[in-house]
C-alpha cells in the first residue's frame, strides 16, 4: 500500500497526523493512519459506514476523550504541537479545532445567544459592542446573517434545518478556530440546504483548514481539494482530490468510487 | 400478463385469500371493540372512584374545618364600676399597663359578671380567653372602668360545641338561653391563625406549627436540594461507570425505599445521641427529614440529567466549553423542570410525614411558635397527630381546620415549584 509521508508536504501542515490507531475498548477502530491537513484547503475524508472516518475526525479536536474506553495512540500535531502532549489544553484545542456535527444542534437558546456563547466562554469579547460584532461577523461569514438579522433573539431551535445547521457553523466560527472539522453536515438537509451549506464552505476555504466527512462523492468532488479514502479502519489512499476520482491508485479506491461497494 | 404469487415463488403453496367480509371476521372485530369499550369503563370507573375519595375528602374536612376557623362569641355586660377589680386607670397609658393588667384579677372580675348575666354557670360559659379580650376593650378605651360595658368574648369549648350543635343536653340549654338573650355571635377566629398548641381548644392556634413546618421545610429544601442535585450530577456526568459507582447506585435507589420510620431513628442516634444538637427542634427535624428527601432528588435529577440530548453536550464541547461549564451552562438548565418535579415530590413526602419527627422528640407540647431553628418546635402533621388524640369534641374541629391548613400548605408549596418548573422549561 502506498502513503503518502507526512515529511513528502512541503510547507509545513496545519495539522498532521501520524501512525494514529485508535481502540474502543478491545476493538481497534483506526489503525496506523497518517495524513497532513493544510491551511486553505478541504480535505474530505470518505469511505463506506463504519470504515473509521468519523472516529478519526474526532480525535482531531479530541472528542473521542468523551467516549469511555476510546484510546488513542501515535502522533497528532497542530502546528507542530503534540495535541495529546501534556502542554495542551483539551479546552483551548476544542476551540481552536472547531467542530460542526452531523445533525444540527443548536443550543435551546436565542439565535444571538447561540453564537456569542463561546466567545463570551473564551473571553474574547470585552463588552457588549465587541460581542455584537463577533456575532455579525460570525453570522455573515456562515451566511444566515440577512435571513436572521432581524429575529437575533428568537429560539434557535425554531429555523429551518439547513439554517440551524449554518447558525451551527457560525458558531464555530465565531471563535476563531484554525480548523473546522465537520461530520457529515449535509446529511440530515435536503439538497437546496445542502447547496447552500456547500456554498459556504468553499466561501470559507483559504481562512480555515477545513476536514469535511461526507457519505456523498459528488459532494467530496466538488468541495475538497484533497481527499482521503478510508477503508476498514485504514486510510487507503489520500492525494488531490482530482487525481483519487480520475486516477486511483489503489484497486479498492476505484472499486468505491465507481459504486461497486459502499 | 398478471404474475401470480405462485409463479414468482413455484415452490410455495398457494394460500387462500383472506375473507375479509366473513362472519368470523365480523366478531372478531366486534370482540375488538367491546374490549376496548371495557377498557375505557374500567379507565373512567377508576378515575371517578379516586375523584370520588377526593371530593369526600374535601368535603367532611371542609365542612368540619371551617367551623374550626370559627368561634362562637357572648357578649358579656361588665360593671367594672362595682367590681372586684384592681386596677390604677393611670397606669393604662404607662408601659407597665400589659404587667398592671395581668395582676388586675381579671379572672374573677369575668367570672363574677358572667354568672351575674347568665345566672349560677355563667363563668363555665366563657373561656379562659376572654380575658384578653377584656384587655383589649381596656386598654382601647380606659373610660370603661367608669361604668358598664358590654364586650364580646369567646364562649368556653362547651358552649362552642354546642353552638355548633354537637353539645350535650346542659350545654344546648344554656345556649339557648344564650340566644333568647341576644348574646350569643359568630366570630372569625383570628387566634387559631396566631396562635399555638394549648390545652383549651378555644385558645390553641396553628401558627406554632406552620411556622415550625416552614422552618423544619427550609432546612430540608436547603440541605436537600443542592446535595441531591450535586449527587446527581457528579454520578452522571463525572463518575466513572464501575462497581463502586454501581453500588451508590442501587444504594441510593434503596433509601428511596427505606421506611420513613428508620430515617427517624437514623437521626436520633445521629443527630442527637452522637452530635447531641437540640432535641425537638426544627434544625433536627430538617435534617432528618432531608436524608429521606435526598434520594428521591437524586434519582429524579439522574434521571432528567440523562434525558438532556447527548448533542447539546456535544455542540458545548465542541466550541471549548469546560467540562463544569458544559454542565452548569447547559446540563443543570435542561434538566432543571425534571429536578424540580423530583423536589416537588420529595419536599410534599416530607411535609406530610409525622413517624421520623416523633422519633426525635417533635410531638412535644410546644405553646410558643419558635423562635429560631433550635427552639422546640411543632409541625402540621404531628400537631394535627397530637390534636386527634385529645377527646374534647373542640379538638375534632381544630384538627380538621390543622389539615386544611396543612392542604393549603402543600398546595402553595406546589403551585409555587410549578410556577418554578414552568418557568426554566425551554421551548425546542
Amino acid at each position: 500500500m502506498v502513503m503518502t509521508p507526512v515529511t513528502d508536504i512541503q510547507a509545513p501542515s496545519k495539522m498532521s497526523a501520524h501512525g494514529v490507531n485508535v481502540f474502543y475498548g478491545e476493538k481497534q477502530a483506526i489503525s496506523d493512519v497518517s495524513i497532513a491537513v493544510d491551511l486553505n484547503d478541504v480535505t474530505a475524508l470518505i469511505g463506506p459506514s463504519g470504515c473509521g472516518k468519523s472516529t478519526f475526525l474526532r480525535t482531531l479536536n479530541r472528542m473521542n476523550d468523551t467516549v469511555a474506553g476510546a484510546r488513542v495512540e501515535g502522533h497528532i500535531t497542530l502546528d507542530g504541537e503534540d495535541i495529546y502532549g501534556p502542554a495542551m489544553d483539551v479546552v483551548q484545542l476544542r476551540a481552536r479545532v472547531g467542530m460542526v456535527f452531523q445533525k444540527p444542534n443548536p443550543f435551546p437558546k436565542t439565535i444571538y445567544e447561540n453564537i456569542a456563547y463561546g466567545p463570551r466562554i473564551h473571553g474574547l469579547a470585552h463588552n457588549k459592542a465587541d460581542l455584537d460584532e463577533i456575532v455579525e461577523k460570525a453570522l455573515r461569514r456562515a451566511g444566515l446573517w440577512e435571513e436572521v438579522k432581524d429575529r437575533l433573539h428568537e429560539s434557535g431551535t425554531a429555523l429551518s434545518g439547513g439554517q440551524q445547521q449554518r447558525l451551527c457553523i457560525g458558531r464555530a466560527i465565531a471563535v476563531e478556530p484554525e480548523v473546522i472539522l465537520m461530520d457529515e453536515p449535509c446529511s440530515a438537509l435536503d439538497p437546496i440546504a445542502t447547496a447552500r451549506i456547500e456554498e459556504l464552505i468553499l466561501d470559507l476555504r483559504g481562512n480555515y483548514a477545513i476536514v469535511i466527512v461526507t457519505h456523498n462523492m459528488q459532494q467530496a468532488a466538488r468541495v475538497s481539494q484533497r481527499t482521503a479514502f478510508f477503508h476498514l479502519g485504514q486510510l487507503v489512499e489520500h492525494g488531490p482530490t482530482a487525481e483519487i476520482f480520475t486516477n486511483p491508485r489503489e484497486e479498492r479506491t476505484r472499486d468505491y468510487i465507481t459504486g461497486r461497494y459502499g | 400478463m398478471t404474475i401470480t404469487a405462485t409463479q414468482l415463488n413455484p415452490g410455495r403453496r398457494t394460500i387462500a385469500p383472506t375473507a375479509w367480509r366473513d362472519d368470523t371476521m365480523r366478531r372478531r372485530i366486534a370482540r375488538r371493540y367491546a374490549a376496548e369499550r371495557r377498557f375505557k369503563l374500567l379507565g373512567l370507573a377508576a378515575v371517578l372512584l379516586s375523584a370520588g375519595f377526593l371530593a369526600f375528602l374535601l368535603i367532611t374536612m371542609i365542612g368540619n374545618g371551617a367551623r374550626g376557623f370559627t368561634r362562637t362569641e357572648i357578649a358579656l355586660p361588665i360593671d367594672f364600676q362595682h367590681s372586684v377589680i384592681m386596677i390604677d386607670p393611670a397606669t393604662l397609658q404607662s408601659p407597665a399597663a400589659q404587667q398592671a393588667l395581668a395582676n388586675a384579677n381579671l379572672p374573677a372580675v369575668i367570672d363574677t359578671a358572667a354568672n351575674t348575666a347568665f345566672g349560677e354557670g355563667g363563668a363555665r360559659m366563657i373561656s379562659p380567653g376572654a380575658q384578653i379580650a377584656v384587655r383589649k376593650a381596656i386598654l382601647a378605651d380606659p373610660t370603661v372602668l367608669n361604668g358598664t360595658a358590654t364586650i364580646t368574648v369567646p364562649a368556653s369549648e362547651g358552649i362552642d360545641v354546642a353552638a355548633k350543635g354537637h353539645g350535650d343536653a346542659a350545654n344546648e340549654a344554656a345556649v339557648n338561653r344564650l340566644k333568647q338573650a341576644g348574646a350569643l355571635s359568630t366570630g372569625f377566629n383570628l387566634r387559631f391563625l396566631t396562635a399555638s398548641d394549648g390545652t383549651d381548644p378555644t385558645l390553641v392556634g396553628i401558627w406554632g406549627a406552620l411556622k415550625g413546618s416552614l422552618i423544619t421545610m427550609g432546612i430540608t429544601l436547603a440541605l436537600s436540594f443542592p446535595i441531591g442535585v450535586l449527587a446527581a450530577l457528579y454520578l452522571e456526568e463525572y463518575a466513572p461507570r464501575n462497581r463502586w459507582t454501581d453500588l451508590v447506585e442501587v444504594s441510593i435507589n434503596n433509601l428511596a425505599a427505606v421506611p420513613s420510620i428508620i430515617f427517624g431513628l437514623l437521626g436520633l442516634a445521629i443527630f442527637l445521641n452522637l452530635m447531641h444538637l437540640p432535641r425537638s427542634a426544627p434544625l433536627v427535624g430538617g435534617m432528618t427529614l432531608a436524608l429521606m428527601t435526598m434520594p428521591v432528588i437524586v434519582i429524579a435529577g439522574r434521571n432528567a440529567i440523562k434525558a438532556v440530548p447527548p448533542s447539546i453536550r456535544n455542540a458545548a464541547l465542541g466550541i471549548g466549553a469546560s467540562p463544569v461549564q458544559v454542565v452548569f451552562h447547559h446540563v443543570l438548565p435542561l434538566a432543571l423542570p425534571g429536578i424540580l418535579t423530583g423536589t416537588i415530590i420529595g419536599m410534599a413526602r416530607a411535609l406530610g410525614e409525622t413517624a421520623p419527627l416523633l422519633m426525635i422528640g417533635m410531638r412535644a407540647f410546644v405553646a410558643s411558635p419558635p423562635g429560631g431553628i433550635t427552639d422546640p418546635a411543632s409541625v402540621l402533621p404531628v400537631q394535627i397527630f397530637l390534636w386527634s388524640d385529645e377527646v374534647g369534641r373542640g379538638f375534632i374541629e381544630k384538627t380538621s381546620a390543622a389539615i386544611i391548613v396543612l392542604l393549603l400548605f402543600l398546595l402553595t408549596m406546589n403551585s409555587l415549584a410549578i410556577y418554578l418548573r414552568n418557568k426554566f422549561e425551554k421551548k425546542w
